[in-house]
């Protein structure tokens, strides 16, 4: 809501600067969101009589001008605008004048001295109007200052109200809120029942007597509605940011500022028979203000009268229709002040794509008592302005209908438990009172009546609000916090996603937050997923549909790094997927498990000197996840991922659980995306990594270990997992670990053949091992290979 | 005696002419060796009559002594010398970088989490967590906002699509970690059914949420930190307490300007808007808006299974992002979201 410091000040003028004033309204809960002046700064211009216009002796276009500035004398004044004409009364900037971008010194055109300049609004940066002069009225006062005459020393004041303060969505509220905050007096304008001069009036039915509850009526015949706007209501509702339209249309918008009432002018000589306000017939159509014709949902309330068995008049409390509106030719008019319910309006205008003032005021809660006043209010200042014969104040009430405002009580302790400070019941008392809030006091407590302007005191804790914000949030101390102490758990074996965070970059990756929203063409690439959870209103259709995996985002990441010339390209995320899961929770039907992913892109180490650059691969990347779960053992099975290379993946295996994998990215989506070489990826549960063993402890033998390295000779298709699985299995108890360390194939070995090198520790805690022990120990573990694959003894 | 000075001076001019160790070792031995000259006139001294053997004697020995200990010089010189021209050989240019894997990088919105997280926690607050794709009941109607309020539009809130292609009413992206206060309540209230009295509930819960908007200022998706406080005895002062201290702890000012100024939020009553101001750098003197808190709605606690009579308590809602940006001087919204690495690795 904008509306102009000085109107504000009519009607309640405390003894505070602008800035003060404005930090008084935000500190209520008024939150001034932007402040500035009603016009340009400018200085030095005054109200001018042109008294005669000549030619130039040598420029068709310009004149020459006797202008009377009044104390300033007359003027000679050099003028090009095409409306300048004598007795014509205007602005005039003098010598010394400063205008914006301009300043004004005595000067020669084409010749001749001009002594000043006259002024279109544009040049005083009021308006972009700059097709002439700035007409002003004959009677302005001749060499009053402009910015006096105009009262432009303005300041605009924005508010940012919350929803819940409707009632200050007009100038009484606002001044109402102030009077309550400073006590300064409250000078409301005096509204006085109009007397009827005939006795005509339209009858009026509420069909929907919940989404209307009220609605006032009133004929006024033989109205000018060519009579112009007086300039000071046409400067206050400009200045609150609403277009002057016509006399007739800015009385029913000044009187929805002033008072908050939003009012609505039909031509009375459209309508036929009754009002109706009901609810619309199926596939009833309106064809509104704005142009746009619509088809009225069926709990939207209408307006309509009686023509052809009952006609559409008007979307009720949202917007009037274009045939029964008013217009310069319209002599009698039909007033509507109505209470339209909140709830019947709520939401009613933005399904329609658009929003009212009045759509906007009724869906947060108009003064339900207010109707009435409002349009005598609205009546008087038509007679006024466009002259009119009024007739009876037309009423209907459905008062069962009509919003109720049950007694709230408020108890002192409740205040002081929930605020943290004591306010003695006299404080509170006067704090209430100052609002206008009936109250019956009973000892330490209070009975209260919330006003009809007022749709946000329904329980105890809406008053204590009031209490706080009166008293003020600043006046309510902020000590330290006290209770009562107990140590948080820590759990050993259970670590934080931030200790994940740390590991993986130390490992040299960046942690990235991609949007779990995605395209549709990542899940059933890289997930294989042609039915993923889609948005019904995505904000663009590369992210329609939610996640089931973090891999698509990842290789969105190394795409765009590339093209900004960085290949090499290490991130991570730790994020959610959301996965359809009859079974899941804690919202049944989804699962939602975290989980962390890295990409891996170009070469192994950062490009750097004494180290020959290789690429990145998939046993990189693998050592990377057994990092990131030591010191659990991991299994890595081969696996067929939609994402991964068939040959070069594997499911990542703990305690025989699946719980993520590892692999490098299938060529296919190489080449598709554009990567270069595909990089390598990692996907596993983050709760997986959560989990941790608390360390325990082995007695460390004092007896010295030996070591034996032996080579097996198997097939070139013998994974190495299986063999090691069976020797572990069957090595004697003096065996403490196997450890494949060469892999070699090549000359010295048949065609198919690799060579496996494995190091056996031995050891015993309680004794030296014997050499027959150990070699027998060896040989087994040699038996045991071959008959299981085959394998042989290198030589 | 002359010839025995004579054959001294010889020795030790042999000896510092040669540089190599084994060559040492053979001019040694043609002095002090089994057949060297010294030797020899030692052997000798038993041909001399007894009267000069002892003066013979002792300046043969004198004569040895100085050449061996001359030899023992030289020794250690040879070796000094050759350590020198190893360590000359192994010298390396330490100005030459080390080798190493990268330097990665926490994302600078995990590490505001992560000092969000360790300050709440050093007063006794628990992190806890909640679904992203959240039921409209603990999104909304627990939070007691209305059926027709204005955020349950398509306009603000992300929906989902049915199998049947229908929008689904019952589901939705949450628009804020308030959910997270029902659930904490219901299973607190759970566990703890049995006892008169409840302990305290303190808990702060970081995660993602989404709102349908996008420009320079507003994203998607972003995040936010709940807190939630509900005790016997936790006040509206409470609250201001606890949220200014993490403000100057978290922006390490003490002359950070925090100010509550009143708000509405459907969850909370009373509400506020918090503001900060800082005294220094770019954003001196400006109110800038950083979190939205109130005392927790008695209907909320309904909602939550806690009788709101015998507790109250407030809760607060803080955008991590804003306050990366403000801590780091970070001026676009979107660098969050866009894994741009010359971006991150800022942050290692």
């Amino acid at each position: 809501m904008q509306l102009p410091e000085s109107w504000l000040r009519a009607l309640v003028n405390p003894p505070l600067s602008t800035a003060e004033l404005c930090h008084l309204l935000t500190m209520a809960g008024l939150e001034v969101e932007e402040t500035r002046p009603a016009s340009a700064d400018f200085f030095n211009v005054v109200v001018a009589r042109v008294l005669s216009v000549d030619t130039h002796p040598d420029a068709d276009k310009l004149k020459l001008c006797q202008v009377d500035t009044g104390e300033h004398g007359v003027l000679r004044i050099v003028c090009g605008a095409p409306n300048v004409a004598a007795d014509m009364v205007v602005p005039c900037a003098l010598v010394g004048a400063r205008l914006p971008g301009i300043e004004i010194k005595k000067a020669k055109v084409r010749g001749v001295e001009s002594f000043g300049m006259l002024c279109s609004a544009r040049e005083l940066g009021l308006s972009d109007d700059h097709g002439g002069l700035l007409p002003l009225p004959a009677d302005a006062p001749i060499g009053q200052n402009v910015r006096d005459y105009l009262q432009l020393d303005d300041t605009l004041i924005t508010l940012k109200l919350t929803p819940n303060r409707a009632d200050c969505l007009s100038l009484t509220g606002i001044a109402r809120e102030v009077a309550a905050l400073t006590g300064a007096a409250l000078t409301l304008p005096t509204v006085e029942p109009v007397a009827p001069v005939h006795d005509q009036t339209r009858g009026v039915v509420l069909d929907a007597p919940d989404a209307c509850p009220r609605y006032c009526g009133r004929i006024v015949r033989g109205v000018n509605a060519r009579a112009a706007t007086p300039d000071w209501m046409k400067r206050r509702i400009e200045r609150c940011g609403i277009r002057s339209i016509s006399a007739l249309v800015d009385v029913t918008n000044y009187v929805m500022l002033e008072l908050g009432q939003p009012l609505h002018a039909f031509d009375d000589a459209e309508l036929s028979g009754a009002i109706h306000v009901r609810y619309p017939r199926a596939g009833e159509q309106l064809l509104l203000l704005n142009e746009q014709t619509v088809t009225p949902a069926g709990n939207t309330a209408l307006i309509a009268d009686e023509q052809n068995g009952g006609r559409a008049l008007a979307l009720a409390g949202i917007m009037g229709g274009e045939h029964s509106g008013i217009d310069e030719a319209t002599t009698d008019l039909f007033l509507e002040s109505a209470f339209f319910a909140p709830d019947a309006i709520a939401g009613k205008a933005r399904a329609l794509g658009f929003s009212s003032d009045a759509s906007h005021r009724y869906e947060r809660g108009v003064d339900f008592d207010l109707q009435r006043t409002a349009i005598e209010r609205a009546t008087q200042l038509i007679l006024d302005i466009c002259g009119g014969r009024p007739g009876p104040v037309v009423e209907a009430v459905a008062a069962e209908h009509l919003p109720k405002r049950a007694p709230v009580r408020l108890r002192s302790a409740r205040a002081a438990k929930v605020l943290g400070i004591v306010l003695a019941p006299a404080q509170i008392e006067a704090l209430l009172k100052g609002l206008g809030l009936a109250c019956a006091r009973d000892g330490d407590d209070f009975t209260v009546t919330p006003p009809s302007h007022r749709f946000d005191i329904a329980i105890e804790e809406d008053l204590i609000e009031e209490l706080a914000r009166l008293h003020g949030y600043d006046n309510i101390p902020a000590p330290a916090p006290r209770a009562r102490m107990a140590m948080l758990p820590q759990t050993e074996t259970r670590r934080s996603p931030r200790d994940v965070r740390g590991l993986l970059a130390d490992l040299g990756y960046h942690e990235v937050v991609n949007f779990s929203f995605v395209e549709a063409g990542w899940e059933s690439d890289f997930c294989d997923n042609a039915m993923p959870i889609a948005l019904a209103n995505p904000i663009a259709s590369q992210m329609g549909v939610m996640r089931s995996s973090l891999i698509g985002g990842l290789v969105g990441n190394f795409v765009a790094n590339r093209s900004r010339q960085t290949e090499r390209v290490r991130v991570f995320e730790i994020g959610r997927c959301f996965l359809d899961d009859a079974a899941g929770g804690p919202v049944p039907g989804f699962s939602q498990p975290l989980r962390v992913a890295g990409l891996c892109s170009d070469t192994a180490l950062p490009e750097q000197w004494g180290v020959a650059a290789r690429a990145v691969d998939f046993f990189d990347v693998k050592a990377d996840v057994e990092a990131l779960l030591a010191p659990a053992a991991l299994r890595f099975d081969k696996v067929q991922h939609p994402a991964l290379h068939p040959g070069r993946a594997a499911t990542v295996m703990l305690d025989g659980r699946a719980i993520g994998v590892v692999g490098e990215l299938h060529p296919r989506w190489a080449q598709k995306y554009e990567l270069g070489a595909a990089p390598v990826v990692f996907e596993v549960e983050l709760e997986a990594l959560l989990a941790r063993s608390l360390p325990a402890y082995r007695e460390i033998s004092r007896f010295p270990a030996v070591t034996r390295d032996i080579a097996l000779v198997v097939g070139q298709e013998q994974p190495v997992q299986p063999l090691l699985d069976v020797m572990l299995c069957k090595a004697a108890a003096i065996v403490r670990g196997i450890e494949l360390f060469d892999v070699y194939h090549g000359k010295g070995l048949a065609e198919g053949k690799k060579s496996l090198a494995f190091r056996i520790v031995m050891q015993e805690n309680q004794r030296t091992l014997s050499d027959g022990e150990v070699e027998a120990a060896v040989t087994e573990l040699v038996a045991t290979a071959q008959s299981a694959f085959g394998a042989e003894l290198r030589k | 005696m002359d010839n025995l000075d004579q054959l001294v001076a010889t020795a030790l001019a042999e000896f510092a002419a040669v540089s190599e160790p084994a060559r040492l070792e053979d001019v040694k031995a043609r002095y002090l060796g089994k057949d060297g000259t010294l030797t020899a006139l030692l052997k000798g001294l038993g041909k001399l009559a007894p009267e000069e053997r002892k003066t013979a004697g002792a300046a043969i020995n004198v004569a040895k002594g100085t050449v061996e200990s001359a030899l023992a010089a030289r020794r250690d010189a040879l070796r000094q010398a050759a350590l020198e021209a190893q360590l000359a050989a192994e010298a390396l240019d330490v100005t030459l970088p080390g080798r190493a894997q990268s330097q990665g990088s926490i994302h600078p919105v995990m590490r505001t989490l992560d000092r969000i997280e360790q300050l709440f926690r050093s007063i006794g607050f628990e992190v806890a967590d909640g679904p992203e794709i959240e039921a409209d009941w603990h999104n909304f109607t627990a939070l007691n906002t209305p059926e027709n309020h204005p955020a349950r539009s398509m306009h603000d809130t992300f929906y989902l699509l049915g199998p049947d292609g229908r929008v689904r009413a019952d589901v939705l992206l949450r628009t804020h970690t308030s959910p997270v206060q029902i659930r904490t309540l219901l299973a607190h209230v759970e566990r703890h059914k049995h006892l008169e009295h409840m302990p305290e509930i303190r808990v702060i819960c970081p995660g993602r949420v989404y709102r349908v908007d996008s420009d320079a200022t507003h994203s998607p998706m972003f995040h936010q930190v709940e807190g939630l406080w509900v005790g016997e005895d936790i006040s509206f002062a409470d609250l201001k307490g606890v949220v200014a201290d993490f403000l100057r702890r978290f922006f390490e000012s003490d002359d950070l300007k925090v100010r509550f100024r009143p708000s509405f939020f459907p969850f909370t009553e009373p509400s506020a808007e918090i503001d900060v101001a800082f005294m220094h750098g770019p954003m001196e003197g400006r109110w800038l808006e950083i979190a939205g808190c109130g005392m927790v709605h008695p209907n909320v606690l309904r909602c939550g299974g806690v009788d709101p009579e015998k507790y109250t308590g407030f809760a607060f809602g803080m955008g991590p992002d804003r306050l990366t940006m403000l801590r780091y001087s970070i001026s676009d919204l979107r660098l969050f979201f866009d894994g741009d690495l010359r971006f991150l690795s800022q942050f290692n």
